[in-house]
C-alpha cells in the first residue's frame, strides 16, 4: 500500500482551477496557445502555490497569504482616468481588455489578444522557472493587454500610459514592448483600481530594448485595498540600452512584483529605482532577480520604503555576475522608514559573482525618522506633525527627483503626497 | 527678557548632569557672550534653551519675556522666537532649501495668529536678505545644507534668522570653521539684527568673534555654573591669561 501525501488544495487554488475550468473555450488562443495554458495550469495544480519552503518566496508564504480569488466578472462601466502626465497618449485596458487606442507616430500597437488568438504568443506562455507562480497564473488566463513595438530611432514625444482599470472580479493581462535600436521612449504603466471589491490581477510586461534604446519606464500600483496585484516584468537589455525603471507601489493588499533583468548586450545600463509606500494591514513584495551577462555593464538599484500601521514588505534582490561580465558595476541600497511599532520590512540582497574584476556592493538601512533632523525642523517652528510629514517625503521624493523631467517629477510627487496625506 | 534661575540639568539617556545651578539674565537690547572651555556646558546650554529633548531640566527655570519656557517644545519657543544658530546644522536631503524656510516662516506666523506669506513677497525678502549675506540663490534651490560649505552652512543660519526675526538670538560657536572674510560677513549679517527690543547670546571659545560682534556683557561658564560675570574686557582678559585665573579664584 502506498502512503501519499497530498497536499489539499487551498481555496484559492481550487478557485483558480474552478475559474480555468468555467473559462475554458472562452479563453482566446489557438491549438498552441491552448495547449501552453493547459501545461502551466497542470505545473500551477501540482506544484501548488508556492509557500515559504520555496526561497524566492520565503517572505511572501502566497499560499498562506492568497486566501481567496474572486470569480470572473463581466467589466464594470468605467471612466477614462486623466493621464499620470498630461497630455500621453493614453493606451486603456479596462478590467483586463484592451480598449481601441491610437498608436503615435513611430508605435506598432497591436491587442494582445490578436496574439493569443493566431498562436504567436504561445512561445510567451511560459513559467521562467519552477519558482514561477506569476509566469503560470498569467499564461493560463491572460485575455489581452498590448503589444508594442516602437520603431528605431523613434524618438516618442510624449508619455504612453497604459492605463490598466479594473472593478472586483480577475484580470490578467501582458504587455510585450520591443524598443527598436536607438528610440527614446518613457512608458507608465498604471494600475488602478476602481472599486472597494477585491479583485485578483497578474500581469506581465516583457521588455526588450535593442541596441542604444533609452526608456523610462514607470510602473505605477495603486490598486485597491482589497486587491491582490501579481506583477512581473521580464526584461532584456541590449547593447548600450539605458533603461531607467521606476516601480511605485502605492496600493494593493498583497502585492508581489517580479522584476526579471537580463543584461545582454555591452555598455547597457539600468537604473532601477522603488518607492514602496505602505499602511494598513497589507503586504508588499518586490523581488529583483539581475543578471548581467557580459562584460562592461552598470546598475544602481535604490529602493526606499515608508511603512505605516500594521504593513509588511519586502525587498529581495539577486544580482548575478557571470564569469564572462568583468567591469560589471553594479550597486544596491535599500532604506526603510519604519513608522510604526507593529510594521515590518525584510531586505535580502544575494550577490553572486562569478567575474573576478567587478564592483558590486549593497546596503541597507532601517530606521525612524531621524532624530536630528526633527530637532533641527522643529527648532525653526515647524510643528512635529509637519515636520514628520516633511521628512518623510522628502525621504522618498528625493528618489523620484532623480527623474529630472520637470513634469514627471511633479506628477509622481502629487501622487506620494496624496498618499502620505490619505495614510500618515 | 531672559531669566535663568539656578538651572540643574542633564542628559537624559544617562542621567549626566551638565547644567548645575545656572544663573543668568539677559535683557532687551543686550548681547551676551558665553565663553568658557570645552565641557563647560556651552552648547548644552544653547540647545536647553531651544527646547532639545535629549536634556532634562531637574531643577530651576527659565524664563522668557516672564514666562517659564520649559513645558514648551522646540517649535513652540521658536514661534514665541526663540532662535538657536547651530554650530554644525543638520543636512536634510530631500528638503529643498526655499520650502523649508517658507514653511517655517508660515508655521510661525500662523502660531502667532498672522496671515501666511505670499509667494512673491516670501521670493523678495529671501532675495534681499541672500544678497546681504552674499549667499548665491543658486544654492538655496539644493536640498536644506546639503553639499553647503562649513560657511555656506554658517551664512544660511544667520539667513534663517534674519527671515524668521526672533526677539532673541543664541549664536552657538557661529565662528568656529570661518574664514575671516566669512567671519566679518556673518558677524555684519548679526549686527545688522540688532535692535532695541532684540537680545543676542553669542556663545564662543575664542574673542575673534567679540572684535567684530560687540558684547555688552561677558559671563564664563564652567562646569554648569558662571562663575564670572564682566564686560567685554573680560574676555580680552580672558584672551590673553586664559581660564585657569578664573576658574582658580571660583574653586
Amino acid at each position: 500500500m502506498n502512503i501519499q501525501t497530498t497536499n489539499r488544495l487551498t481555496a484559492a487554488e481550487s478557485a483558480l482551477i474552478e475559474a480555468y475550468n468555467a473559462q475554458l473555450g472562452d479563453l482566446p488562443g489557438d491549438g498552441d496557445v491552448l495547449v501552453a495554458r493547459d501545461r502551466l495550469l497542470d505545473e500551477l495544480k501540482k506544484a501548488g502555490l508556492p509557500t515559504r519552503r520555496i526561497e524566492s518566496w520565503h517572505y511572501t508564504d502566497l499560499r498562506n497569504l492568497l486566501r481567496a480569488v474572486p470569480a470572473a466578472q463581466a467589466a464594470p462601466t468605467l471612466d477614462l482616468l486623466a493621464p499620470v502626465v498630461a497630455g500621453s497618449d493614453v493606451l486603456p485596458v479596462l478590467q483586463g481588455v484592451a480598449s481601441a487606442a491610437r498608436a503615435p507616430e513611430g508605435v506598432t500597437l497591436r491587442r494582445f489578444a490578436e496574439s493569443l488568438l493566431d498562436g504567436s504568443a504561445a512561445a510567451s506562455l511560459t513559467a521562467t522557472g519552477e519558482d514561477d507562480a506569476i509566469g503560470r497564473i498569467n499564461g493560463s488566463f491572460v485575455r489581452d493587454g498590448f503589444a508594442l513595438t516602437i520603431a528605431d530611432n523613434a524618438e516618442l514625444e510624449r508619455p504612453l500610459e497604459i492605463q490598466a482599470q479594473h472593478g472586483a472580479g480577475q484580470v490578467h493581462t501582458r504587455f510585450p514592448v520591443t524598443f527598436g535600436t536607438h528610440s527614446k521612449a518613457t512608458v507608465i504603466e498604471r494600475h488602478a483600481s476602481a472599486s472597494a471589491d477585491g479583485a485578483l490581477v497578474s500581469t506581465i510586461s516583457e521588455l526588450t530594448l535593442n541596441d542604444g534604446a533609452e526608456v523610462t519606464w514607470i510602473v505605477l500600483q495603486q490598486q485597491g485595498a482589497a486587491d491582490s496585484h501579481l506583477g512581473q516584468m521580464r526584461i532584456n537589455l541590449g547593447a548600450n540600452a539605458r533603461l531607467r525603471l521606476f516601480v511605485i507601489n502605492a496600493g494593493g493588499k498583497l502585492v508581489r512584483q517580479e522584476l526579471r533583468v537580463e543584461v545582454t548586450g555591452e555598455g547597457a545600463d539600468l537604473t532601477l529605482r522603488g518607492v514602496n509606500l505602505l499602511g494598513g494591514d497589507t503586504h508588499t513584495d518586490v523581488t529583483l532577480v539581475l543578471g548581467h551577462n557580459v562584460p562592461h555593464t552598470a546598475s544602481t538599484e535604490i529602493i526606499r520604503n515608508v511603512i505605516f500601521d500594521r504593513a509588511r514588505g519586502v525587498f529581495q534582490g539577486m544580482i548575478r555576475v557571470a564569469q564572462a561580465a568583468q567591469k560589471t558595476d553594479a550597486r544596491m541600497a535599500c532604506n526603510t522608514l519604519l513608522l510604526s511599532d507593529e510594521a515590518d520590512f525584510s531586505v535580502k540582497p544575494e550577490l553572486e559573482i562569478f567575474a573576478d574584476d567587478v564592483l558590486c556592493g549593497h546596503g541597507a538601512t532601517v530606521a525612524d525618522i531621524d532624530r536630528n533632523h526633527l530637532y533641527y525642523m522643529l527648532s525653526r517652528g515647524i510643528p512635529q506633525n509637519k515636520a514628520r510629514a516633511m521628512l518623510v517625503y522628502a525621504f522618498v521624493a528625493e528618489i523620484v527627483e532623480e527623474l529630472e523631467d520637470e513634469v514627471l517629477v511633479e506628477a509622481l510627487e502629487s501622487i506620494i503626497s496624496a498618499w502620505l496625506e490619505k495614510h500618515a | 527678557m531672559l531669566e535663568i534661575k539656578n538651572l540643574h540639568a542633564r542628559i537624559a539617556e544617562d542621567g549626566t548632569e551638565i547644567i548645575r545651578g545656572l544663573n543668568l539674565t539677559v535683557k532687551p537690547g543686550e548681547v551676551a557672550a558665553i565663553m568658557g572651555p570645552n565641557g563647560s556646558g556651552k552648547s548644552t546650554l544653547s540647545y536647553i534653551l531651544s527646547g532639545r529633548d535629549d536634556y532634562e531640566v531637574t531643577e530651576g527655570d527659565i524664563l522668557y519675556n516672564g514666562e517659564s519656557i520649559l513645558d514648551l517644545d522646540p517649535a513652540e519657543r521658536a514661534a514665541k522666537g526663540i532662535f538657536l544658530a547651530f554650530q554644525y546644522p543638520v543636512e536634510i536631503p530631500g528638503v529643498a532649501t526655499m520650502q523649508f524656510l517658507k514653511v517655517a516662516m508660515n508655521e510661525q506666523r500662523k502660531a502667532r495668529g498672522e496671515d501666511e506669506l505670499k509667494t512673491p513677497d516670501f521670493m523678495r525678502l529671501v532675495k534681499d536678505a541672500a544678497a546681504k549675506l552674499q549667499i548665491n540663490t543658486d544654492m538655496l534651490k539644493r536640498p536644506l545644507n546639503v553639499g553647503f560649505s562649513g560657511g555656506e552652512k554658517k551664512r544660511a543660519e544667520i539667513l534663517q534668522m534674519a527671515l524668521l526675526e526672533p526677539s532673541l538670538c543664541i549664536l552657538d560657536e557661529t565662528d568656529s570653521g570661518l574664514d575671516i572674510d566669512a567671519l566679518k560677513i556673518v558677524a555684519d549679517g548679526v549686527n545688522a539684527l540688532k535692535s532695541p527690543d532684540r537680545a543676542t547670546i553669542v556663545i564662543t571659545h575664542y574673542q575673534r568673534l567679540l572684535d567684530y560682534i560687540v558684547p555688552d556683557t561677558v559671563h564664563v561658564l564652567y562646569k554648569g555654573q558662571i562663575i564670572k560675570s564682566g564686560d567685554k574686557e573680560l574676555a580680552l582678559e580672558l584672551e590673553a591669561n586664559g581660564y585657569a585665573d578664573i576658574i582658580g579664584e571660583a574653586a
